[in-house]
Order: C-alpha cells, then structure tokens, then sequence
C-alpha cells in the first residue's frame, strides 16, 4: 500500500452541546486516527467551550462526552490549537480549559500538554501547512 | 434481540450490544460468553473490568490498538499485546470484550 502521510485538520467552530457536530467531530477524529495521518484539531469560535473544564449535561439531558477529550492522547492525537482570540472574546483564559496531556514516545515518555494556544494570525499560518480540513 | 441471564431478559442491538448499558451486570457478561462457547477466566474479567473502568473514565471504547497500550501500561507488557488479547477473546479483544462487558461498539473500530 502506497503511505503517504497528509496533514489532517479537524476544525471545531461549534458549542458542545445543543447541536450533535462536536460530539461527531470527536468521533471521526477517533475513527480517522487509525489511519496514521498527522491530525490536528483547532479550535474556534463558540468551539471553544467544547474543552472547558467542569462541564454538566444533566439538564440538557445530553451525554456528557467531555471526558472523552482526555483520551485523545491514547489516540496519538496530541495536537489541539486553541485561538487565543476566540478565548478571550468570551472571557476565558487556558486556565478555565481541561489539561489535555500526551505522553511524547519520542521522549521517554514525558508528558505534555496536548493544548497550544495560537493567534489567530499564527492558526491561519498553520492551517496554510494542513492538506485535509474537516469542518464541524 | 435480546439475551438472558439471571432470570432477566436484556434487549440488545442487532450486533449483540446492549441497547441500555446502564442495565449491565456480571451475569450478563456470563451469558454471552456462554453464547460464544467461551467460558470466562479471572484473565478475562481482568480484562473485562478493566474496560469498564476505561468506559467510566472516558466515555468511550477504545480501539484495539489503544486498548492494548492500555492494558500495557495498567497489566504489564505480557498482558498489553494483541496474542494475548486475541487468545483470550478470538473474536476481537474490541468487539468481543466490549460487547462482554457492556459497553458500546469500540469507536474506532474499522
């Protein structure tokens, strides 16, 4: 089989919950990652709110997935940017966000955050390097 | 569907999982593997708790491959290969292990 690796960009715009898109964005990111590509997620807008800490769905009566987020790692999915702007334009710092960690194979096993908060500016130089976007 | 076990009956999806995962009890697992001719060892409910915590934790099934790194990590090197997993549940260590253990089709799973 012919293998070449493409850049594989997962773009979250959407909040977690009240429309299924986060949910099935996690979902093909999973499915996808048996592929071996090199994935990324970004995250933007109301999309944001996907990774923030403490989340309870008990009123919405919807499934709770955000403690799926934390097995991206296992996954090799390590890469998850985080417009600084799209924070900050809701009143949010990386502290109101889950620690998203990945153990670096490469590094003995350290672990590291998997979070990278980027500018805008800098998410639209990366998303110029990507081959496959996935908008959700 | 549906399967029995403990003098219940418990619906399940046309694959064989169960449709309300909250209804899931060791009797279950029993049944199912008695339906596979697979009668279960401590080294099965190893495996099969440990799924059932990986599911609590998560909220997902995982992957065999993740799976297996996993149970490394948890079980030691011996346990976290696929000859082991797949010698204890030749079906599938996702698939079969999951449905044993009440969770949903590994996602992921291809």
């Amino acid at each position: 089989m012919s293998e070449q690796i493409k850049k594989f960009m997962y773009v979250n715009r959407r909040a977690p919950y009240g429309t299924i898109y986060a949910w099935e964005s996690l979902e093909v990111v999973l499915i996808g990652a048996a592929f071996d590509q090199d994935v990324s997620l970004a995250f933007m807008d109301d999309g944001v709110y996907q990774l923030v800490k403490g989340q309870d769905t008990a009123e919405v009566e919807m499934k709770n997935f955000s403690p799926t987020y934390q097995a991206l790692g296992d996954y090799d999915v390590t890469k998850l940017y985080v417009e600084k702007e799209s924070l900050e334009e809701r009143g949010l710092t990386l502290e109101d966000l889950m620690p998203l960690t990945y153990e670096d194979e490469d590094d003995d096993w350290a672990e590291k955050d998997s979070i990278k908060l980027v500018s805008r500016a800098e998410l639209a130089d990366i998303m110029d390097e990507q081959d496959v976007f996935f908008s959700f | 569907m549906a399967i029995e076990a403990n003098g219940k009956t418990f619906e399940t999806d046309e694959e064989g999982y169960l449709t309300n995962l909250a209804e899931w009890e060791p009797a279950v697992a029993e049944a199912m593997a008695a339906e596979d001719d697979l009668p279960l060892t401590d080294e099965h409910w190893e495996i099969l708790n440990f799924l059932r915590e990986y599911y609590e934790e998560y909220q997902i099934a995982p992957a065999v491959r993740v799976l297996t790194k996993a149970v490394g990590k948890k079980l030691g090197k011996d346990k976290g290969n696929s000859k082991y997993l797949y010698a204890l549940f030749p079906y599938g260590p996702g698939k079969q292990a999951c449905r044993f253990a009440g969770l949903p089709k590994p996602t992921g799973c291809i």
